[in-house]
């Protein structure tokens, strides 16, 4: 969908509800250098959600949606689990997947959209929880990979099955105990960063989202790389406070907590050679623009 | 032909799909009228009677009328406002006509406020919550128009009329075909002709939407 369609009709203006005046008015939709920072000046793609109060999940969302570099054109592909309570409240497309399948479908999606829309950048991201891209999605996430897919996955990390109860999950760390696994985890945290990378990923990153300027860097990075080179990932810690015993106010200490060099949120990044050319032609462009607008700027005032 | 009729509930809490009780679509000038297939003509004055004697008329423009996707739907956004204008100068003093849009189809939780919007997955709570006892959905897709009107002859007394860009609804109890923007003008026209030869339900302890 162009952002030029995104107007709502003259004569059916005053009765829409305030927030999709605001959507139309105030949405950073089509704006070139999007980011983080246009949260609290602009009307947010998120108008409310369901999770619980102090999520980390809903200030990584916020920040996703905000950094999207092309929000109207992108569809997003969500699964079962947290995730699903808040789509429903995001102004970017999106589908609902069966439990796993996302890739799957994010791959037949994003072939579709190639073909119907030629001429136009269309992105597709998977944002998806542990449960659904490691245990029960694995092979589909997997084989979207190797068939050099281009398409992001995000997977919020939250280390269990956390609105069914706190089950086990292949992202859990070795010796976890939680609430409907009592018997505590007997082996390893899942290296999946490391599987993405010998899977074919071109980019791959694995951090927590405590720092909005870092997961606007990764979001847009992994969306450019996917556009134009092949797969890419991201495993975002997203603790789910309520299964860990934290209160609110302790989610973004958690995330810092774990990404102390020692831990296993430390920030790590995978970059490939085609995709560390493509993000230099990119920051290229970038600085460019920037003189530019500086020049014309400067110009303006004189 | 089928004895079932598509008449205001509440029918009970999962009403059947009316096209499994054996009401079809009307061809193309044809409309149908509780279930049978009437000419558009009749339908007309039916549906601009019947807005004319409720107490709260309210008009549904849903997503293909309320963002200019073209020209044709801001044409028809125009219409719809006329229409809802004439309306509003028809009524008797008493009778409350509305306009409700129906932006989207996301499932809203907690819930959406019922004075501004109505949703189709629960339109139940706007109907009851503004006493809606007569409703004219235009501009909604088909298969969310579909759920709608069977949720709301499920749980609710209201009159449901559908001015339907495709083949039509069986789930209402009134449904025009083919809707543009003549169709609407038209249907405006009548209420206009009309005015002041329907005697509104005003005086009916028990008006407005039931559950």
């Amino acid at each position: 969908m162009s952002k030029e369609r995104i107007q709502i009709s003259e004569d059916l203006y005053d009765i829409m509800p305030s927030d999709y005046q605001d959507l139309v008015k105030n949405a950073t939709y089509g704006k070139e250098d999007r980011g983080w920072k246009d949260i609290g000046t602009s009307k947010e793609l998120i108008e409310q959600h369901s999770l619980c109060a102090g999520c980390p999940e809903s200030m990584a969302f916020r920040y996703i949606l905000a950094s999207l570099p092309n929000p109207e054109d992108t569809v997003m592909v969500g699964s079962t689990g947290c995730t699903s309570l808040v789509f429903p409240m995001v102004a970017v497309h999106n589908i609902h997947s069966l439990f796993g399948n996302q890739n799957a479908i994010a791959s037949g999606l994003k072939r579709a959209l190639s073909v119907r829309f030629p001429d136009r950048v269309k992105d597709v991201v998977v944002l998806a929880g542990d449960g659904a891209t490691v245990d029960i999605g694995l092979d589909m996430t997997l084989q979207a990979w190797f068939r050099q897919e281009k398409f992001t996955t995000i997977c919020f990390d939250n280390e269990l099955y956390a609105n069914t109860g706190g089950q086990e999950s292949g992202l859990m760390q070795k010796g976890f105990v939680a609430k409907m696994a009592p018997v505590g985890k007997l082996f390893d945290k899942v290296r999946l960063p490391e599987i993405a990378r010998e899977s074919g990923c071109h980019y791959v990153v694995n951090c927590t989202v405590s720092k909005p300027s870092l997961v606007e860097k990764v979001i847009r990075n992994a969306v450019h790389i996917a556009r134009e080179i092949g797969p890419t990932y991201l495993q975002l810690y997203t603790p789910c406070i309520l299964e860990i015993g934290k209160n609110s106010m302790e989610g973004l200490q958690e995330m810092r907590d774990s990404e102390k060099p020692a831990e296993r949120f430390a920030y790590k990044e995978y970059v490939s050679e085609p995709a560390k050319q493509l993000l230099a032609e990119l920051a290229a462009k970038d600085k460019e623009r920037k003189a530019a607008a500086k020049q014309l700027a400067g110009q303006a005032s004189a | 032909m089928s004895d079932y009729r598509v008449l205001p509930g509440p029918e009970h809490f999962l009403p059947p799909a009316a096209a499994s009780m054996g009401i079809r679509l009307p061809n193309p000038g044809e409309a149908h009228i509780n279930g049978v297939i009437a000419p558009e003509e009749k339908a007309y004055e039916e549906a601009a009677r019947q807005l004319l004697m409720a107490r709260v008329p309210t008009i549904f423009p849903g997503p293909l009328v309320l963002w200019a996707w073209n020209e044709k739907a801001a044409k028809k956004a125009t219409a719809i406002r006329h229409l809802f204008n004439t309306l509003k100068e028809c009524v008797q003093t008493g009778q409350k006509p509305m306009l409700i849009p129906m932006p989207d189809y996301r499932p809203k939780y907690p819930k959406i406020n019922p004075e501004v919007e109505i949703n189709p997955n629960h339109p139940n709570l706007t109907i009851w919550h503004n006493k809606i006892d007569c409703c004219i959905f235009v501009g909604v897709h088909c298969h969310q128009a579909n759920l709608s009107l069977k949720i709301i002859r499920g749980g609710t007394s209201c009159y449901t009329i559908a001015m339907c860009a495709q083949a039509g609804h069986e789930d209402a109890m009134l449904s025009f075909r083919d809707a543009s923007v003549d169709k609407i003008m038209r249907l405006a026209e009548t209420v206009k002709r009309l005015k002041g030869t329907v005697q509104p339900r005003l005086s009916t302890a028990k008006s407005g939407a039931s559950n």
